[in-house]
């Protein structure tokens, strides 16, 4: 197997997710989204590891992993958070930061 | 994950020597009592700061003696390093320890030093102050954050310490936080300089991939492979110095993120004095001579051919763009901060030319005497002028009320613009002269039109604050001992008539601060000694500081002492040798400051100094001495006009057109002079300060409106914009280089 | 690409399979008008991954990923979908009008991406002989030199509970 067909997948999957979060309104879609970046990058580290016969790429996968978790966690209280105030969670109606 | 020792000490040092990192820890474990404990204590826990700061003065006074007696003693004397491990990652120990060479020692000696003197000065500043405990906490983690930073061992120590100064920066800055402008003052400085940080950050990171270790010294640390040239990509040394540089623009109030220094006047004088003169803004200039030999070979620093560098331009351009800023100032701290800025051109000019020592040594001698300066200030606006820092409304004629301020000032004055004999004379006509030694003419010129100009902007911050009649606040409570009660209600009432009045009471000025025997409130005099003393003691040391290293007089203590701190050799392949002194060379530069000095006296005299004359006065005049004498009269106050100090009594068109002609015929050169330059200040004050460079601080946000709300819909406040934008960015980013380098 | 290996013809077919099948599910959780839909696309994203981890010897990663991102993850999503109240059927305002510029900059992303992958990894082969991760490797590493950044993630993972009670909370 090369290394470069994880490592383009890997690329792949994250400009779909980089897609995913540009054009998709609804909040928790945008974390779905997010989520396929994030298996992207683990793809990576473990094809960089399998490449270079170590074992740290497994360690920081599972911190990635970890720290997903948490994201979607917080990301979620927030937009139950908003739904709550707004009855609506689409970003486009977020628009404090107006210039 | 504290380990054991790991790197013993080569040879023995002295106790002081290996044990100098007593110096930050003291004042980090007073903080802790003064903010667990403090509110309790008699003096609400300013003694234990100023106590810290004492016993952190002694090791280190300790240190300087030590490290003396081992350079006298030894041929090379290399630094002392003790570390211990502070944690580990991946493999890679980082480190927390001492660094003590000769640089650090003269760090360590001006903060704990400065802070000591700014302590006990602030206990009379501050005093029942609502956050007193707070403000010596906050004073004292500051100073052991600057502490901490210069006997770093390695990188990441001395990002700790630089991001404490960040912090505690911010509270201080910010600690008057009520008033909407300090809070917003400290943001910008905080924010600011974060920007600058990331630089810090990412310069940090490329160091440790181009050398895999972040120790500074050593044998295999940053310096020793940076000069050797024991790294492989060259191209990414320069990065690496240009990211560093950047962190240094930042902290030290460099050309584009200058900002957020004049604004940080919003904080008690005390701490504007620490903060411009040994720690935070020195900070930046410190990273560079520290790890010198990363930017001397990353930004090919002294090679042959070669008249520009990164440092030397930012540096030449913020000497000359501040000390234009200087002369539109009216706030004395402005004044006083925009020259801070200047001198900091000045010092990284001198780093950028070669001169490490000259612009090691300017740290040195512009501490005491910038110090100085400001607490001057400070003291003025405690006693003499109704805590109010306007030179032109609440100031003037305060040379004999306040004598011992006076002196100080007129001494610090005098260092500052280099007159020679004081110490300001010897370091930074050393920067001059080496910028033209080292064949960096443009740096040269530069550095000597920014000497009159500093010579000129302090002329005339002394005369509005020293000479001429008291105005507003210096003036309106030297009536009041006649026969108005002081309460606040009165003082309010006479003070917009004072600029009319005061005349009538010029007579009074001798014994007017005594009131049956005491002083008055707030009556023009000078403080108590907590705010007197450290003057007197800073003000001999801003005359007395220069002659450690007198180049006039062939004394080099200074430069046998920190010798081993640069890191490269000395002559060829390193920093140049420092050019033979010949007086021939320093008078371009003395006759340069004196005529900034006369142009501007000259001018002050013409514009300021009339500026109280009684109209009846100037009536007669007129009818006495005729119409030769009318132009000049009239232009005296008709510049008063220009300062809208009285305006109703000469909007008069007649007068107006004679006062034109008469600047444009009769005065044309000497005008040409003033109203440029102020006018060249006014613009770029105008435009470039605050336009250009705060529009481009603040953000896109008021850019994009400034071009027509062409880009308006960028700002659309969408988040998936945003997210558009910030992507797009980072692939054409990475397409750019990812074309360049193949 | 190139199936270029001679050798491990089995890997790379699952390989192949297993691709294709995350690239349509990452489609379909990208541009899926219906949300739960998508939810389940990123199922099948998910498991692919896992699958992916499996080939390249990462047992315990992949063990890991199914565990908390099927098992847990994707639980939380479909509450957040619940609770929102989101449309269950086709939703027509799902996106916004912004595909115009992120198709632009999602290929271009791509392309620079692929540019240099290809160019600096052009068929470096992974070595044929690797044996599975043990768990106790990794448990080696993580408590002792990347102990550090393990800690951090604690204080992380407790910071995000802690926030997460306090914003979605009722009161």
């Amino acid at each position: 197997m090369l290394v470069n067909q994880f490592l383009i997948l890997g690329a792949l999957l994250f400009c779909m997710g980089v897609y995913g979060v540009l054009t998709r309104k609804n909040a928790v879609m945008v974390l779905m989204s997010i989520e396929l970046i994030l298996n992207s990058v683990n793809i990576n580290l473990l094809a960089f590891d399998r490449l270079n016969g170590s074992s740290d790429g497994n360690v920081f996968a599972l911190y990635v992993i970890a720290i997903a978790a948490a994201e979607v966690g917080v990301g979620l209280a927030m937009v139950l958070l908003i739904y709550r105030n707004r009855k609506n969670i689409s970003l486009d109606d977020l628009s404090e930061m107006k210039g | 994950m504290f380990a054991e020792e790991t790197a013993a000490v080569a040879d023995a040092a002295g106790w002081f020597l290996t044990h100098a990192w007593l110096i930050p820890v003291i004042p980090a474990a007073a903080f802790f009592v003064i903010i667990l404990f403090g509110k309790k204590m008699p003096r609400g826990g300013s003694e234990i700061g100023i106590a810290s700061m004492v016993a952190a003065l002694v090791i280190a006074s300790g240190a300087a003696y030590q490290w003396i007696d081992r350079v006298a003693n030894s041929e090379e004397a290399t630094a002392v390093i003790r570390t211990k491990t502070w944690w580990s990652s991946g493999g890679i120990k980082f480190a927390i320890g001492e660094q003590i060479d000769g640089l650090a020692i003269m760090a360590l000696l001006l903060v704990a030093f400065i802070s000591t003197l700014v302590q006990i000065y602030s206990t009379e500043y501050v005093r029942g102050d609502r956050r007193y405990t707070h403000f010596f906490a906050s004073i004292t983690l500051f100073s052991a954050g600057m502490l901490t930073m210069v006997l770093a061992p390695n990188m990441v120590q001395f990002i700790l310490g630089w991001e404490i100064m960040g912090l505690c920066s911010f509270l201080l800055i910010g600690h008057w936080w009520e008033e909407e402008a300090n809070a917003r003052a400290a943001l910008k400085a905080f924010f600011t300089v974060r920007t600058g940080d990331m630089g810090l950050l990412v310069g940090t990171a490329m160091l440790l991939a181009i050398f895999g270790t972040l120790d500074i010294g050593g044998e295999h640390g940053i310096n020793v492979m940076a000069a050797n040239g024991e790294f492989s990509s060259k191209n990414m040394l320069m990065w690496a110095a240009v990211a560093l540089f950047i962190a240094a623009i930042g902290k030290s109030g460099q050309f584009p993120l200058h900002t957020w220094l004049p604004d940080a006047m919003a904080g008690p004088t005390p701490v504007s004095s620490l903060l411009h003169s040994s720690t935070m803004v020195v900070a930046g200039v410190f990273l560079v001579a520290r790890i010198y030999p990363v930017f001397h070979t990353g930004l090919d620093i002294n090679i042959a051919g070669n008249h520009v560098n990164l440092i030397a331009v930012i540096g030449g351009i913020t000497i000359i763009i501040a000390a234009a800023l200087a002369f539109v100032q009216n706030d004395i701290k402005k004044v006083l901060a925009y020259s801070t800025v200047s001198q900091l051109g000045y010092m990284m000019m001198g780093l950028g030319v070669g001169a490490w020592m000259p612009a090691v040594f300017h740290i040195f001698t512009h501490a005491f005497f910038k110090c100085c300066l400001f607490l001057c200030a400070g003291s003025i606006a405690h006693t003499g002028s109704h805590h109010s820092f306007d030179m032109k409304d609440d100031m003037g004629g305060l040379r004999k009320k306040m004598p011992v301020t006076f002196i100080a000032w007129m001494v610090s004055t005098l260092a500052l613009c280099g007159l020679p004999f004081f110490s300001g004379f010897f370091s930074k006509d050393e920067i001059i002269d080496s910028a033209k030694h080292n064949n960096y003419t443009v740096f040269f010129v530069v550095g000597l039109v920014g000497a009159a100009m500093t010579a000129a902007y302090m002329t005339r911050a002394t005369y509005l604050t020293f000479f001429g009649k008291p105005r507003g606040g210096a003036a309106h409570f030297v009536e009041g001992h006649e026969d108005h009660s002081h309460d606040e209600a009165a003082d309010e009432i006479h003070h917009d008539v004072d600029g009319l009045d005061t005349h009538a009471h010029v007579a009074h000025d001798d014994h007017a601060p005594l009131h049956h025997g005491k002083p008055l409130p707030f009556a023009p005099s000078d403080s108590s000694w907590q705010i007197t003393v450290p003057l007197i003691i800073l003000g001999t040391l801003a005359f007395v500081s220069g002659y450690l290293n007198a180049a006039p007089f062939g004394w080099h203590k200074f430069e046998t002492w920190l010798e081993s701190s640069v890191g490269l050799p000395i002559g060829e392949g390193g920093v140049p040798e420092a050019a033979a002194f010949h007086w021939i060379n320093a008078v371009p530069s003395i006759l340069l400051v004196a005529t900034g000095f006369a142009i501007s006296l000259f001018l002050c005299v013409q514009v300021y100094g009339k500026e109280t004359s009684p109209f009846k006065g100037l009536t007669q005049r007129n009818a006495l001495l005729g119409a030769g004498h009318r132009f000049l009269v009239n232009k005296y106050y008709l510049d008063a006009l220009y300062e809208g100090v009285i305006v109703k009594a000469i909007a008069h068109p007649i007068a107006k057109a004679a006062y034109w002609t008469n600047q444009n015929i009769l005065d044309g050169v000497v005008n040409a002079v003033g109203i440029g330059g102020r006018r060249t200040g006014l613009w770029v004050y105008k435009n470039i300060d605050q336009r250009v460079v705060d529009g481009a601080v603040n953000g896109s946000g008021a850019t994009a409106r400034g071009a027509g709300g062409a880009l308006q819909p960028v700002q659309s406040g969408k988040v998936s914009m945003y997210g558009a934008l910030l992507f797009g960015a980072a692939a054409v980013g990475a397409l750019v280089l990812v074309l360049v380098n193949s | 690409m190139v199936l270029a290996s001679d050798i491990e013809v089995a890997q790379n077919i699952g390989f192949i399979i297993i691709a294709l099948a995350m690239v349509f599910a990452a489609v379909g959780v990208i541009a899926s008008r219906n949300v739960v839909h998508a939810a389940l696309s990123l199922v099948i994203v998910m498991a692919g991954a896992a699958a992916q981890y499996v080939l390249l010897a990462a047992e315990f990663v992949a063990v890991t990923q199914v565990l908390v991102y099927i098992g847990a993850v994707m639980v939380l999503f479909l509450f957040g979908v619940m609770l929102t109240r989101a449309k269950l059927g086709k939703d027509v305002d799902l996106n916004n009008n912004n595909a115009i510029i992120a198709a632009p900059v999602a290929l271009l992303l791509f392309g620079v991406l692929a540019f240099v992958l290809l160019k600096g990894f052009s068929d470096d082969k992974l070595p044929t002989d690797s044996k599975p991760q043990s768990t106790q490797t990794i448990s080696d590493l993580i408590f002792k030199p990347y102990l550090l950044p393990f800690w951090a993630l604690s204080f992380v993972l407790l910071a995000a509970v802690i926030g997460a009670i306090v914003l979605a909370r009722k009161d």
